[in-house]
């Protein structure tokens, strides 16, 4: 029978007969519980990122110097293939347009998956998980407002390595494992944030990284090649490198450009074909984690293979994993009918978070969202049994379902649960400026003028999120001033005005 | 009901008694708390949860039955993720299709990962559910914990402040 007596629950929904296994069912009482249009969870993310095409596609907060990659490299190949290409077919052979066509597709392909591809972002820690750690991690029962940087010491492979605490995440970071503050996300295997390409370089984008930068260095070689082979054609006969200018300036332009950029742009390559080799990231490299230089002790680096060879296919040929965030799949409706529900249940949010574990509320002391997923936790155990495949952007019934075996248990009894997917650390800005490869200069001017400009508490981006300021303050408190000490404690004076570290 | 485990020939009384509330009153099940299955580094950053028996299981379910879940997990994702012949000839395909095939094709991870969904749906069916637990895919939490929910059985606790409304619902 119906207990419920709050207004968002459609009584119809409620009086479903109780086993709902079959997949769409719980797409139908997603549907006659939503008020306007279930929201994705790309609509409610909380990290820096923007998403196109539904959340199909991802770049980063800032899109960085993305369109000028993009213009720089169809303006240079554009003009290579009407000017250059012409009297070089004529005059030499008609595969320079088709390798110069294979490298340009090449480039292009793999720059957009680079900047489109979730470079391996971590979901945010639920306030459950928070929770326990915290437990685990305040055994002393400090009441400081202000809690010392939170470490943890783990051994892999006989190599003692330290995780850090992320105060955003609300997690302990996995090995190798940073957090961008440009894009306000963990990622993993974190390598860099590439301003470039408008994205940051993780474990699930490096292997397109590492295309990019080699097609384009063979790309940006070989029209230098093929443009200084057309102006010495045109220059024979003793008519001079100024009558070959003349006559075909656009090389002029391509030659300057090209000039430029392989040098910037083979040494990047060759960079990275070490730390491929070595199986490192530019994160680790410029920190010397690995290389002695920081600690007194051998270390070595324990994820290496120890062979070059085996360090390459790992890195490059590797299983690709999936994308842990889930862009595309729904929140759950008890998210979605917070936003109205949210100044009402405020006050009674730390009594909930108290009740959690004495044994969970009474029902009627329950905010009205639990009630919607008293709905789904009615039918908890029932669709437990169809527990969903883990979803990654595929269907969206299967998504639906997900939420309601997930979420609702933690909605019971901790209505603070469903703000981590909402409200979360958008409000927390950090002081560092993001990790940076240091043999390139380009990348490094505009990083400090970027993090500067960025810092600010409480900037807000309602069209992405659901904001709760008042939430945030009452709950979050240790974590907003928190990144701060944690920053300049864990900052390697040498190296602080490149690298981010939390 | 629709529903694969079977209450009526379970025997054990307080089985009988957790089975018989969640049948009636499903929906007034109330969560106690919650175990998270943390990762195990010790091999270096592949996806491995630790073995170790949490405290807080120790009433619900025995342990060789939990460390088996979670090793066959351990199994599973080393599965997945391990670095072989197939896992190369599917890289190197994709690194000379620029990666496109990755748009069009499933890659092992993900077949891996839909294994994994229908063995954790399978234990819960058969394991946890009757023991009033629910383990949640650690996909859904970033794959880094297993997130094991406990669930109270209302009917046989006289202390919880729900059992008012309980015996108001079950009145109906």
């Amino acid at each position: 029978m119906n207990n419920c007596e709050y207004q968002q629950i459609d009584p119809q929904a409620l009086s479903t007969p109780i086993p709902t296994p079959t997949l769409p069912q719980p797409t139908v009482v997603v549907e006659k519980e939503k008020r306007e249009k279930a929201r994705k969870k790309w609509e409610v993310f909380p990290g820096k990122n923007r998403f196109y095409c539904d959340g199909r596609i991802i770049v980063a907060g800032q899109s960085g110097v993305l369109p000028l990659t993009i213009g720089l490299i169809l303006v240079t190949t554009g003009l290579f293939f009407v000017f250059d290409c012409p009297f070089l077919v004529k005059h030499l052979t008609v595969f320079i347009p088709a390798i110069g066509g294979v490298l340009f597709v090449f480039v292009v392909i793999s720059l957009l998956q680079t900047s489109f591809t979730d470079p391996g972002i971590l979901p945010r820690a639920t306030p459950d998980e928070a929770a326990d750690i915290e437990r685990q991690i305040d055994s002393s029962g400090s009441s400081s407002y202000r809690p010392p940087p939170r470490t943890k010491e783990v051994m892999i492979n006989q190599q003692v390595v330290k995780l850090k605490y992320c105060f955003t995440c609300k997690m302990f970071r996995p090995p190798r494992t940073s957090h961008c503050s440009l894009c306000d996300n963990c990622v993993e295997r974190f390598d860099h944030h590439c301003p470039w390409v408008g994205n940051c370089v993780g474990k699930r984008n490096y292997r397109f990284f590492y295309t990019f930068i080699v097609s384009l260095s063979f790309l940006t070689a070989f029209i230098f090649g093929c443009v200084a082979t057309h102006l010495a054609l045109r220059a024979q006969g003793g008519r001079g490198l100024m009558f070959a200018l003349q006559e075909s300036p656009a090389s002029a332009v391509e030659l300057v450009i090209c000039f430029f950029s392989v040098w910037s742009i083979l040494g990047l390559s060759g960079f990275h074909t070490y730390l491929v080799a070595s199986n490192l990231t530019t994160n680790e490299d410029i920190k010397g984690s690995w290389s002695g230089k920081s600690g007194a002790e051998d270390t070595v680096n324990p994820y290496s293979y120890n062979t070059i060879i085996t360090n390459c296919c790992s890195v490059l040929c590797g299983p690709m994993p999936p994308s842990l965030i889930d862009r595309r799949g729904f929140v759950p409706v008890e998210a979605s009918s917070q936003t109205s529900a949210t100044e009402m249940e405020l006050p009674m949010l730390p009594v909930k978070k108290e009740t959690n574990v004495v044994g969970g509320p009474a029902l009627s002391q329950l905010p009205p969202h639990a009630f919607q997923c008293a709905q789904g936790t009615k039918d908890l155990l029932g669709s437990a049994s169809r527990s969903p495949c883990p979803t990654t952007g595929k269907p969206q019934p299967v998504a639906a379902a997900d939420p309601a075996v997930t979420f609702n248990p933690a909605l019971i009894s901790d209505p603070a649960a469903m703000p981590s997917l909402t409200c979360g650390g958008r409000h927390h800005s950090h002081t560092t400026s993001p990790p940076d490869e240091p043999r390139h200069h380009h990348h490094h001017h505009n990083r400090h003028h970027r993090t500067r400009s960025r810092r600010g508490r409480g900037s807000k981006r309602p069209a992405l999120h659901i904001s709760n300021p008042a939430y945030n303050a009452s709950l979050s408190p240790p974590s907003s001033p928190g990144p701060r000490p944690s920053h300049t404690g864990a900052r390697d004076p040498r190296r602080d005005s490149i690298v981010a570290l939390h | 009901m629709g529903r694969s485990w079977d209450f009526q020939h379970d025997n054990d009384p307080k089985h009988k008694a957790i089975f018989h509330n969640l049948q009636e009153l499903r929906h007034s099940a109330s969560l106690a708390n919650k175990v998270f299955i943390q990762r195990d580094y010790s091999e270096g950053t592949t996806c491995r949860f630790q073995t170790k028996f949490p405290s807080e299981l120790d009433s619900r379910i025995e342990r060789t039955l939990f460390e088996d879940t979670v090793k066959t997990l351990n199994n599973y994702y080393a599965e997945a993720e391990k670095i072989g012949g197939q896992s190369y000839l599917e890289g190197c395909l994709a690194c000379t299709t620029a990666y496109i095939i990755f748009l069009c094709m499933e890659t092992r991870y993900e077949k891996v990962l839909k294994k994994i969904g229908r063995y954790i749906q399978e234990q819960n069916e058969k394991i946890y559910a009757p023991r009033g637990l629910l383990i949640t895919d650690p996909i859904e939490r970033g794959m880094r914990v297993i997130e094991i929910s406990i669930y109270e059985d209302r009917a046989s606790s006289g202390s919880s402040s729900g059992s008012s409304s309980t015996s108001g619902t079950s009145a109906r």
